[in-house]
């Protein structure tokens, strides 16, 4: 069987945040740039964050998730990026062309440059009954109720005091659910105060020190056994038709190993990533990684790893001059460094740190 | 049972598209046009999207991003359909997968 064979400069796969910030920076310097996309928006998770943004007006403070993405996508256009949605990257071959299932058929794409930006998953856990119906991950609950607005459950607990569990449990409220309660095995909220002060306000009690025991329900849901973790081991009841696991993000770095990059072990960054140096370039050339992929961490952050990418594919393809390259990856470390300056990215920094130096 | 948002305080009304009518099992359903297969089940109630093959305990839609294939379906007469990711059409027929593809 032959496929057809596409031949082009660059190829993004993902259209997140990362992937078309990697876009946008290698089509302004004269690439001709193709993102692809498995869903039929663009914008990776973005498009079901409702709350606003904060941090710096260069990563959209103030605007809305989906407003983000939507700016972003459009930007890409402007300057001349095609973005293909609905079309699923199948394999990252080693010679390195890849195979994508798109509307009109499967096919090949050869290219001079690519940048993996393929996000990240939700981690799960299983525990006795965590299979029910009813049980999802936290980010399901927030596609479901934020893009399609449909509640997973009228009494919904939430597993996870991070900023995900933290946000979703708000969310679900707006929509008009009930939430519980929101259990952590932590001693301390990891998500921001100002998440976590925002849903106790609202009444929903945070039980830190808290795991899971089961999930009990004949058809779906119906409880959630849950055990404090202090001595005595309390154990609560609570009636719920639904159960989120906000349990944290791990790297898809799939089609990166299947392309034969190095992947090295960070705990911090969710996982196993592709090994990178600090222009997001792997050890293979012509291939860079960018955003969650190459380490969970937040949306902004993501863009600046996605301009970086972008960067260097430009110059390694020729289309940036040193003098340029220099001014703009100064501009991105500079931002980079202040989004990594807060307690909760030092850890990210270090962890970094413990890549490039690999 | 319903959990249709409806009107979302900050997003307006939700309920955007068509009404339709999809068979589940053969039961009619109403569903808007264009959103999800798994959202339109969700909505009404119907939380069990296919059966495990080893046990026939129920599954349901876990990850809603077409990554789990919890959703995983007959719609059509085509099997493994992942319904997170497929939009509905008018007139669907969505069949529960039970035990092992034969």
């Amino acid at each position: 069987m032959s496929l057809p064979l596409e031949t082009v400069m660059m190829v993004v796969v993902g259209a997140g945040p990362a992937g078309l910030c990697a876009a946008l920076e290698a089509e302004e310097a004269g690439v001709s740039v193709v993102v692809v996309d498995e869903n039929d928006r663009g914008g990776g998770q973005l498009f079901k964050q409702i709350h606003r943004f904060f941090g710096s007006r260069h990563h959209g403070a103030g605007r809305r998730g989906f407003q983000i993405a939507e700016d972003m996508a459009e930007g890409c256009r402007r300057v001349g990026v095609e973005i293909r949605l609905s079309s699923t990257v199948l394999g990252f071959f080693p010679g390195g062309e890849l195979m994508v299932d798109g509307p009109g058929g499967v096919y090949l794409m050869v290219p001079k440059a690519a940048v993996v930006a393929t996000g990240a998953t939700e981690r799960s856990l299983a525990f006795p009954g965590w299979t029910l119906p009813g049980v999802m991950g936290a980010g399901a609950a927030q596609t479901l109720v934020n893009v399609h607005g449909v509640l997973p459950g009228r009494r919904v607990l939430m597993a996870g005091a991070g900023n995900v569990g933290l946000i979703v449990t708000y969310q679900l409220l707006q929509a008009g659910a009930e939430v519980v309660g929101i259990v952590d095995m932590a001693d301390r909220v990891g998500g921001y105060e100002v998440h976590a002060d925002r849903v106790r306000r609202e009444g929903v009690p945070i039980f830190m020190r808290h795991r899971l025991l089961a999930a009990e329900g004949v058809q779906g849901v119906e409880a959630v056994l849950v055990e404090s973790m202090d001595q005595g081991g309390k154990i609560r009841r609570f009636r719920a038709d639904s159960l989120c696991l906000a349990l944290g993000l791990t790297p898809m770095v799939e089609l990166a190993a299947m392309r034969g990059c190095r992947m090295v072990f960070q705990g911090e960054l969710g996982g196993f990533v592709p090994w990178h140096d600090e222009e997001m370039r792997t050890d293979q050339p012509g291939v860079y990684v960018a955003g969650d992929a190459a380490g969970v961490e937040e949306a902004s952050v993501a863009m600046e790893e996605g301009r970086m990418a972008g960067i260097s594919a430009a110059e390694d393809l020729g289309a940036l001059g040193a003098g340029q390259v220099k001014r703009k990856r100064a501009a991105v470390r500079h931002r980079l460094d202040g989004l990594r300056g807060g307690p909760y990215g030092e850890g990210k920094l270090e962890a970094k740190r413990c890549i490039y130096c690999r | 049972m319903d959990l249709r948002v409806g009107r979302h305080p900050l997003l307006g009304d939700m309920n955007r598209g068509r009404w339709v009518t999809i068979y589940v099992d053969g039961r009619p359903i109403p569903a808007l046009e264009g959103e999800p297969i798994a959202a339109a089940l969700y909505a009404s109630g119907i939380r069990t999207t296919r059966l495990s093959a080893r046990t026939r305990e129920p599954r349901g839609p876990f990850c809603m991003i077409g990554r789990c294939t919890e959703c995983a379906m007959i719609v059509d007469g085509v099997s493994s359909v992942r319904t997170c990711r497929t939009p509905v059409r008018d007139g669907m027929r969505v069949d529960t997968p039970i035990g092992a593809a034969s």
